[in-house]
């Protein structure tokens, strides 16, 4: 896939426009706007997305920042919905009643409450019919859009306005689900995890391969939301940078079952590198509780080590 | 001049749909609704139809599939029960409210719980207030007759709204009747091509569907559809008279048996209707004036034209196969009486609950019916109007 980036952002129009009323320092709007620009310029896309903030700063009567077709219904349902337009555009298409040389694409977003959570049925069932669409999950890691809530997404010991670090419970007692490999598991041609680094290379391509991948695809993007992790809107790409290079959010690919690891950091850095300069996990670094740095270092070691595993068993 | 058939009310259902030949359909299996997306995909899997068929995972996702195939530019149908349609209500509200003429065939069945998979009409009555015209049969006829005639409705430009056609479930869904089927190319012709103004696959216009509606505007959004199923009375008139053109079969707004001058009236919606007219009959034998009032267009409900209808009765009983459990009636009940009352009729009215959860109600129990009703006329006095039918008494 020889292409050159720059000219990519250069010589492509945004097909996510500014003027939305999305936070600064949001993770999510670079994520639209670069799996957006993965799309051939001459094909026309469907947007579903799910309830949830990049759809209520996006889309306000009577405005909105999408310049293809869009369309939201509800917060659980984003995947279902697609795969109705999606079935629509098949069966018009096999009837003669759209256009012959125009393709269209199908994508979803969802937050990771609208997907790990109250939308996992419907993100499983779309994935398991097959539908012929690329499921684009911004995680960031609780529900953001109505203050800052935990979700299965949330991290291990994370303060959150459900799970608040107490005198006795000292936040998020529970490890976060590993929606990516549950993607996995449906066997999909592609399934993969990125997030905007390295001038977004890893994320641009990954969007490009679950685009133009025929049948159902999945990317799960960490997209860090400076409300709730509590870090200045300037460091949105050092966080990013810090979540790939501690290996708490690894970056690969499984593309028809085979593992592959697209970014190893030269130097792994240690897990509170990460942790340090965010809010939600200020009192992690309270003397009296390095065990939960401890056990979070485990928990992201332990993962590493599976990835890497996993990338030489499939490649075998 | 049609075809003679013997189908149940679940194949009358599918055989609409298959002559309708929609691009989609997305259904979940529920009882009593199930043989019809069974039905269908047969159809698909033979190569009978074109559409689509999404095999869902969820009642939820097979009416947000509908609504992303009907926003994507196709005509999409489902169907569903009970429960099923418990499980769509978020769904059933965002169909509407974007102005998607979805057709869905509800086979009424009890709500849960206790769980109960036979007939009542709880599951229609949770959604009656939700923007979906909803059209009620009798008969096996009736149920295939106002699905070929959904689309042309729930698709005109003055209504896109979406649209249900209920049967009683088993009662009618499972028994086999005689039925005159419309031939294909009729159907095709009668239903025409679905061309949406506005939708997802248009590349040429791409449009944003569902946005974040504050408060300067979605009053305004709402009224308009509030409007919408304001204009749809007169287009189900309008298509009722097409569809007697081609078939013979006249349909209006409601169906007056003998009610002209009628002194005693029963108020009742789908299979019921069915028994209450052997009873007018019997009745109407020995000399008493008795009449029945088969609602069809219970959404929406043709309010002046049932007080028109209604207002020279001197007793009615209006029959609710759903208890609203509020201690006043059930919801047929309180809309009948509510339109009396708009347009100034005073007549003696009571509320009856009755077949919940596939209570079978006979001709005796309608029958006993006419005979309080007749009570009631003598001195026009109500002791009790919020009463139960068929209920076993305590012992």
């Amino acid at each position: 896939m020889a292409y050159n980036l720059k000219d990519v952002i250069v010589n492509t129009e945004s097909r996510f426009t500014p003027g939305h009323r999305m936070c600064a320092g949001c993770g999510a709007p670079p994520v639209a706007r670069m799996v957006l620009r993965a799309v051939n310029p001459e094909d026309h896309v469907v947007v579903a997305n799910a309830t949830g903030c990049m759809e209520v700063s996006t889309c306000i009567y009577p405005y909105t920042a999408w310049t293809d077709s869009y369309i939201h219904t509800a917060f659980e349902n984003a995947a279902a919905t697609c795969s109705g337009a999606e079935a629509a555009y098949k069966s018009m298409k096999r009837q003669g009643k759209l256009p012959k040389n125009k393709t269209t694409k199908f994508i979803t977003f969802g937050g990771d409450g609208g997907t790990y959570d109250i939308g996992i049925q419907s993100l499983s069932g779309a994935m398991e019919r097959g539908h012929d669409m690329t499921y684009v999950c911004y995680d960031n890691g609780a529900y953001m859009n109505t203050g800052i809530q935990r979700s299965s997404a949330t991290p291990h010991f994370a303060d959150t306005t459900t799970s608040p670090a107490g005198k006795v419970i000292p936040g998020k007692m529970q490890r976060r689900k590993d929606l990516t490999e549950i993607m996995a598991s449906h066997h999909l041609p592609y399934v993969a995890q990125t997030l905007a680094m390295l001038n977004f290379s890893d994320l641009y391509e990954k969007a490009r391969k679950a685009i133009y991948t025929e049948g159902p695809t999945f990317l799960n993007v960490l997209a860090p939301c400076p409300r709730g992790w509590g870090y200045p809107t300037e460091d949105l790409m050092t966080i990013n940078k810090l979540a790939a290079d501690t290996c708490y959010w690894p970056l690969y690919e499984v593309v028809d079952g085979k593992y592959k690891i697209t970014y190893k950091p030269a130097k792994k850095l240690p897990v509170e590198e990460f942790l340090r300069p965010q809010k939600r996990f200020k009192h992690m670094f309270k003397p009296g509780n390095e065990w939960m740095i401890e056990e979070f270092q485990k928990e992201v070691d332990e993962r590493w080590n599976q990835l890497l595993e996993l990338e030489a068993m499939s490649n075998k | 001049m049609g075809i003679r058939e013997r189908l149940s009310g679940n194949e009358a259902a599918a055989t609409a749909m298959k002559q309708i030949n929609p691009d989609v359909v997305a259904a979940f299996p529920i009882t009593p609704s199930t043989e019809i997306p069974q039905y269908f995909s047969t159809f698909v899997a033979n190569g009978t139809v074109d559409t689509e068929f999404v095999a869902v995972e969820s009642e939820h996702s097979a009416m947000s599939a509908c609504v992303g195939a009907e926003a994507a530019g196709a005509r999409a149908m489902t169907a569903t029960s009970a429960n099923g349609l418990s499980f769509m209500w978020e769904m059933i509200y965002i169909a509407s409210s974007l102005r998607l003429p979805i057709v869905m065939s509800l086979v009424n069945r009890a709500v849960s719980g206790p769980l109960n998979i036979h007939c009542d009409h709880s599951d229609a009555m949770g959604v009656r207030d939700s923007g979906w015209i909803m059209l009620f049969s009798e008969t096996n006829q009736e149920a295939y007759d106002n699905l070929i005639m959904a689309h042309r409705i729930a698709e005109n430009k003055d209504v896109l709204l979406p649209l249900m056609v209920c049967q009683d479930g088993f009662i009618t869904s499972h028994s086999i009747e005689n039925i005159e089927l419309i031939e294909d190319d009729k159907v095709k012709e009668f239903v025409g091509t679905y061309k949406p103004e506005h939708y997802l696959l248009n590349d040429k216009e791409p449009i944003s569907i569902g946005p974040m509606d504050v408060q300067a505007y979605l009053f305004e959004h709402k009224h308009e559809q509030a409007e919408a199923m304001r204009n749809t009375k007169k287009v189900i008139l309008e298509v009722a008279k097409d569809f007697e053109k081609m078939t013979g079969r006249k349909y209006e707004l409601f169906e007056k048996y003998k009610t002209e001058d009628a002194d005693i009236v029963v108020v009742c919606m789908n299979s019921t209707a069915g028994t209450s007219k052997v009873v007018v009959d019997k009745l109407r034998e020995q000399g008493i004036k008795a009449g029945l009032l088969k609602v069809r267009v219970f959404r929406p409900f043709p309010v002046d034209e049932i007080a028109e209808a209604l207002g020279n009765a001197k007793a009615i009983a209006v029959l609710d196969k759903a208890d609203s459990l509020n201690g006043a009636g059930g919801a047929l009940f309180t809309d009948v009486t509510s339109a009396m009352y708009v347009n100034k009729k005073q007549v003696p009215t009571v509320s009856y609950i009755y077949g919940i959860g596939g209570r079978d109600t006979t001709e005796k129990e309608i029958d006993s019916v006419y005979a309080d009703l007749q009570e009631i006329v003598k001195d026009g006095r109500v002791e009790n109007p919020y009463r139960y039918l068929g209920l076993k008494e305590e012992k």
